[in-house]
């Protein structure tokens, strides 16, 4: 269906080539998982298959991709539209029309597809994806979910055999996530559509992949089975992991998989006491903020309802929930720049005897106090290099010479960012790392970070999780809205479950976590009931027992 | 998937199959944008060659009533009161610069009040500020703003009625183009505000400065960086969705097309000279206009034949918009016709001053431009039961 023959990518800003003598053969109906670290080319071969590179995106290929035997060299994407559907990581960036129906058509009047088959097609695509009852709905008043499924059926419509997914869920919360995804398998198993699929939580979707493309960097390209790519590749689901401690082979790629050949494992494990995933609280850590019947409304709407909530200094929260269920209002609120109808906020402060509210400070009195990381991070930056953007953090915080620059805060967050640099040419871990450097300046004792986990990969979430630890080892509260329940697993002491503006839960990691099915990390569903959450405990146990994991 | 469908056929009876405008005129649909403009439109010729108030009114109520009975509920159809303001304002304004620019009085006019005279500059002299203001100039003011306004909501009722993106759709094939591009940057501007109150909001973060230039820039500029990334990623879906193929049209058509055009626009430019300029040779206005126009609808109509393209639920072209656009003229027609009124009563004198009449005619053309209101068809009901519950709006 496609072939890459002998293809190398070379973008005129860049020394290296992108990919580098890339062979690949991907076959009809197959679901084919690109993994890679940020950076490596996902987006490259994936834009590759339907010419947007080099046609759109400027740059050099050279060698063959073939698709469906049509040359990507003599056409450009738009003839290859009813061949290959694209479909990419924010739905909203894709729409053209504003009703669900006349998205759905878009395609095929460019197509010219006949009135009557257009009619026809329209309905089906919205049984298929069960998007009948939005018909007539504006797409910017679904879901993001139903988006990134009308966004699906956009290209369906033309009937494409090859369907391209560049990160479908990376924006989604679990539920919506999971819709996605079952909309695809649905498509691969009951069309035969081949489906080609990058994405970070590997977790979500591994065990739906037949073939496994993985990019190591360097520009090179590794195709094979999941179990054959898992047991080597840099990055791996924690599924994986576990399996590659306790050396399962063939490696379970499933929960129901893992679980059966873990049967062993859980009995070997049975009298343990897994070591905690982050050192127990000490007792008396400080109360750094209280906050009593925090509400917040938007014209009437009520996002959080008289939420109260405390945080101690050294610990780090994991405030999590769906999309809308109030989690950035309730930072917002509690940073003092958001909206607050109704309760109040106290911070203690090491110079004041008194706790201070925040919005009832100037805006650099607040910063101050907490400081926040909003969703978006790039909404900061402004200014034309990393350099200036730190000094005029520097300014804004009034750090005098003998203080702490932000420039060594920054190089402690992530080393090695040259001065130089555009802020904007920075990977999504740096600018999270810049933006909170910029924070930082202003030594708040309480931070709030926004969906940081949004768009990281593996790598860069490790690096966020070294981060904050050290952040909470200095004394300081942190506050994490996120969908990630693997991150959780491994970053949180704490976790503040939210629906519908209330707090349903609030706890340690622990109890939280493991209690619920779906918020369960891979690790605690594949060992419950032992209280195990990570593959970093279960492995150091092993090692402990001294026992031979592979026995 | 069953699923979804038992929940969709639970909300609602399915309504696959034919469009629901076959089974005759009064099952709801929305009429063919074209007539609601050619109705407007014809409505406002129509207004433009009266003067008198009752009339004027007249003209409103109708204006009125036909969107009360006709608008949808999408977002373009609650703009009305918008332009009803915009109408108040430009009588507001019209009177107001009758009475600061007065004109002077004569010894017919009722005197009314006297603004303080300021007294103007030599080089300024044609000009009067202040002094004493009369009855009639603000009467006469005020009803030919009141023209103005009327005109201004004949199009706001236009555009309150039809939608203005399937409106976009009746464009000749060969401005398509043209159609997209307002079509997207009508759904980027409510992006770009949303884009502008996020980053205003996160400012206040950084605690940066909220005021003068730099705090102007670092609003900006994240914002122009977002759009920008936006509209990059939107042409890289539209062009992979099959945007602009390429139609069957070989280079010589092309060429054919351009020049057609390119000739036809200097023969309209020539034409409209002509027609303008009274010393113009009488063969450079209407000829040259006709000439101009031949021209560029070949242009178009070639033009628009390398593109294939089809066309989603094109709507239908039936006996209601016949009716809708044909009352429109019909009452345009009758008052230009002059036939069985006075054309003295359409523009009343105001010497010497006295309450208007309201002739019979004219009237009776304006109500039947007011029959739209049930020659239309309803426009389909909104769903309410399918609409979600509403999404609360969090800080992004």
């Amino acid at each position: 269906m496609i072939t890459f023959d002998q293809v190398t990518v070379q973008y005129e800003d860049t020394a290296e080539p992108v990919l580098r003598d890339v062979d690949l053969t991907v076959e009809e109906g197959e679901l084919c998982l690109v993994v890679g670290h940020t950076g490596v080319g996902k987006s490259t071969l994936l834009g590759a298959v339907n010419g947007l590179v080099p046609h759109f995106t400027g740059g050099t290929l050279y060698g063959r991709v073939l698709v469906d035997g049509r040359n990507t060299a003599e056409h450009p994407p738009r003839e290859l539209a009813d061949v290959v559907g694209v479909v990419g990581q924010d739905p909203l960036d894709g729409f053209v029309t504003d009703t669900v129906e006349e998205e759905l058509a878009y395609a095929m009047e460019q197509l010219a597809v006949p009135p009557a088959t257009m009619r026809k097609r329209v309905e089906e695509t919205l049984d298929l994806l069960g998007l009948a009852d939005l018909r007539h709905r504006a797409l910017h008043e679904l879901s993001g979910g139903q988006q990134q499924r009308v966004a699906i059926g956009s290209v369906l419509t033309a009937h494409p055999r090859i369907l391209v997914l560049d990160e479908p869920t990376s924006a989604l919360d679990p539920t919506a996530a999971e819709e996605v995804l079952a909309a695809v398998t649905r498509l691969v198993h009951d069309l035969g559509v081949t489906v080609l699929l990058a994405e970070h939580r590997l977790e979500r979707v591994v065990q739906y992949a037949d073939r496994v493309i993985h990019l190591p960097g360097s520009g090179r390209v590794v195709s094979g089975t999941p179990a054959e790519i898992f047991r080597t590749s840099s990055i791996a689901p924690p599924i994986v992991e576990l399996g590659r401690a306790a050396g399962w082979t063939p490696l379970p790629l499933s929960i129901r998989d893992a679980r059966r050949a873990a049967a062993p494992l859980r009995t070997r494990l049975a009298d343990t006491v897994p070591p905690p995933v982050r050192p127990a609280p000490t007792s008396g850590r400080p109360e750094l903020l209280t906050a009593r019947g925090i509400t917040v409304t938007y014209h009437g709407v009520p996002a959080v309802r008289e939420v109260d909530l405390t945080l101690h200094g050294g610990e780090i929260t994991a405030l999590m929930g769906r999309n809308g269920s109030g989690k950035s209002s309730l930072l917002w609120a509690l940073q003092g720049s958001g909206p607050r109808k109704a309760g109040s906020v106290a911070v203690v402060t090491p110079d004041d005897p008194k706790p201070l509210d925040p919005r009832k400070l100037s805006a650099a009195g607040a910063r101050r106090l907490v400081g926040l990381v909003p969703q978006t991070p790039t909404d900061l930056l402004y200014l034309e290099s990393v350099k200036q953007e730190l000094d005029q953090a520097d300014t804004e915080s009034g750090v005098t010479a003998d203080g702490i620059r932000s420039r060594t805060i920054l190089d402690r967050l992530a080393p090695g960012i040259p001065d130089s640099t555009h802020p904007r040419d920075l990977s999504e871990g740096q600018k999270l790392a810049l933006v909170l450097a910029i924070q930082l300046t202003a030594a708040p004792r309480v931070l709030l970070l926004d969906e940081p986990t949004r768009g990281l990969d593996y790598r860069a979430k490790s690096e966020l999780i070294r981060i904050v630890d050290d952040l909470a080892a200095e004394g300081r509260a942190v506050v994490i809205s996120t969908h990630d329940v693997e991150f959780v697993a491994r970053a949180a002491d704490r976790v503040v479950v939210m629906a519908e503006g209330d707090v349903v839960a609030d706890g340690p990691t622990t109890e939280v976590i493991v209690a619920s099915p779906v918020f369960a990390p891979q690790t605690a569903k594949i060992l419950a009931p032992l209280p195990y959450l990570t593959v970093a405990q279960a492995a150091a146990t092993l090692t402990d027992h001294g026992t031979d994991p592979a026995s | 998937m069953p699923r979804t469908t038992a929940s969709a056929q639970a909300a609602k009876p399915p309504v696959s199959g034919p469009a629901p405008d076959t089974g005759g005129r009064r099952l709801p649909r929305t009429l063919h944008p074209v007539a609601w403009w050619i109705w407007a439109l014809a409505l406002a010729t129509a207004v433009s060659r009266t003067n008198n108030p009752l009339l004027l009114f007249l003209v409103l109520a109708v204006l009125g009533y036909v969107i009360t009975m006709r608008r949808t509920e999408a977002p373009w159809a609650r703009g009305f009161k918008y332009y009803l303001y915009l109408a108040l304002t430009v009588v507001t304004i019209r009177v107001t610069f009758r009475a600061v620019f007065a004109t002077g009085i004569t010894p017919r006019d009722h005197f009314l009040f006297s603004l303080p005279h300021i007294p103007t500059p030599d080089w300024y002299a044609g000009i009067q500020l202040g002094g004493p203001v009369s009855l009639e100039a603000l009467l006469s003011a005020a009803t030919d703003g009141l023209r103005l306004a009327c005109m201004l909501c004949c199009i706001g009722a236009a555009n309150t009625l039809a939608n203005p993106k399937r409106a976009l759709r009746v464009l000749p094939g060969a401005l398509y183009e043209l159609g997209v591009a307002v079509t997207v940057s009508l759904s980027v501007a409510p992006q770009l505000v949303q884009s502008v109150q996020r980053v205003h909001r996160a400012k206040r973060l950084r605690a940066g400065r909220s005021k003068g230039l730099r705090a102007l820039r670092g609003i900006i500029v994240p914002v122009l960086e977002d759009a920008l990334e936006r509209s990059l990623r939107l042409a890289a879906a539209m062009d992979s969705r099959g945007y602009g193929r390429a139609g069957t049209a070989t280079r010589r058509s092309r060429r054919l097309t351009g020049a057609l055009m390119l000739l036809g626009m200097c023969g309209l430019c020539a034409g409209a000279y002509g027609l303008l300029d009274a010393t113009a040779p009488k063969l450079l206005g209407l000829p040259a206009m006709g000439a101009g126009a031949v021209l560029c609808f070949a242009g178009l109509r070639l033009g628009g034949r390398r593109i294939t393209r089809t066309s989603y639920r094109p709507d239908p072209w039936r006996f209601a918009e016949w009716a809708v656009a044909g009352c429109g003229v019909l009452s345009a027609v009758l008052l230009f016709a002059n036939v069985g009124f006075n054309a003295a009563e359409l523009n009343p004198s105001i010497y010497p001053l006295s309450w208007p009449t309201l002739p019979l005619v004219p009237a009776a053309a304006i109500l039947l431009a007011g029959t739209a209101g049930f020659l239309a068809p309803p426009p389909a009901a909104p769903t309410r039961a399918a609409l979600p519950p509403q999404r609360t709006e969090e800080p992004k």
